[in-house]
């Protein structure tokens, strides 16, 4: 027989809600690395939660597995893809959320009634005298006897996903790449001879830190090839008139 | 309290999830909520584990992480793949077959 304990019970109803709440921002958050953050978060509680119910080995894999390994698999395609990319958060299909808030309502009641009014026939045992001689050691009994078959079919799927993955992300080029050789001659027989030697740097500025200030031109205009093509989209182009000194000083005093 | 309030937000987590990969349109969102579903899951394997007390539904649990981990690499493949082709990760762009 099951005693849950009143710690537990105090885990319990803390975490649970803040489980359930950080699920439903995961939802309503607009970036998609905030969605990221609150689902690593529900992990770490159900890690929690296995760790209460007496699955300690789960709960440690939970956390390596799923907040170290996985969510991070998740934050560098975030970044690999790019935090910007489009998420709105309109409907493109009309009227898909209120039929899916309905739906979900009407499966979640179904789930909650049934579990609510589901009878097992026995109490609940709790896990202590299958955790007796440890739970690492129940679990490796288990999973080395009865489920040795579908453990080894897992292993194959492991290699085959990783393989899959490998196959997935391969690219292969279509035209083979330019070599150096290839690349000077094109430069030089370029529409002009004015990027043959290379764009010119960005602006020299004593006043600013200059790579988002055009260089000058010898005839005193600002050279905009000179700056980064991503600074240029994003806008961080500043005008280098701004940078100039007003006035020369000319008069340069002889020192004795 | 009794071991069914771990159902309970089993169950309610997972609808949190289904409805996220019906609504959410950012394929790495929708595949987040999937994980999210298969945690649910694993939750409800565990504590059917404690409340029968056997270990059976760690064992399996433990199975469901491993495929969970298969899955996302090769989802994740897929995205990166469909991203580098579309440059876009919206899974209303993905919609060649239906023009």
């Amino acid at each position: 027989m099951l005693t849950i304990q009143t710690p537990e019970a105090v885990m319990f109803w803390f975490l649970a809600p803040l489980s359930v709440v950080a699920a439903l921002g995961m939802l309503l958050v607009k970036k998609a690395v905030h969605s990221a953050l609150l689902l690593a978060w529900v992990m770490i509680t159900l890690a929690i939660f296995y760790i209460a119910q007496d699955a300690l080995f789960l709960g440690i894999v939970q956390i390596v597995v799923y907040t170290g390994a996985v969510m991070m698999l998740f934050l560098f395609i975030l970044m690999l893809v790019g935090v910007d990319a489009s998420d709105s958060l309109t409907e493109t299909i009309p009227g898909l959320r209120p039929i899916a808030i309905t739906a979900a309502l009407g499966f979640g009641g179904l789930l909650v009634s049934l579990i609510g009014r589901a009878k097992l026939g026995h109490d609940a045992y709790g896990l202590t005298a299958a955790n007796s001689e440890g739970n690492v050691q129940g679990l490796a009994q288990l999973l080395f006897s009865t489920y040795v078959w579908p453990f080894e079919v897992v292993s194959s799927l492991l290699i085959t996903a990783a393989l899959g993955a490998m196959v997935l992300a391969h690219h292969q080029r279509a035209v083979p790449r330019a070599t150096q050789r290839e690349q000077a001659i094109a430069r030089f027989r370029g529409a002009s001879l004015g990027s043959a030697a290379g764009l010119p740097n960005p602006g020299v500025f004593a006043r600013h830190n200059a790579v988002d200030v055009p260089a000058l031109l010898p005839d005193g205009s600002a050279a905009p090839n000179s700056i980064s093509a991503t600074l240029k989209a994003r806008g961080d182009m500043l005008d280098s008139a701004q940078f100039e000194l007003g006035e020369v000083d000319n008069t340069v005093t002889e020192e004795k | 309290m009794n071991p069914y309030n771990y159902l309970y937000v089993s169950a309610i987590l997972f609808t949190i999830g289904a409805v996220g990969v019906v609504v959410r349109r950012n394929a790495i969102v929708v595949f987040m909520c999937v994980e999210l579903m298969l945690n649910a899951a694993n939750l409800s394997f565990v504590t059917f584990s404690r409340i029968n007390g056997t270990l059976d539904g760690q064992v399996v649990a433990f199975f469901t992480m491993v495929v969970a981990a298969c899955e996302v690499v090769v989802g994740l493949a897929i995205i990166v793949t469909i991203y580098r082709s579309r440059r876009s990760a919206s899974i209303d762009d993905a919609s060649l077959l239906k023009r």
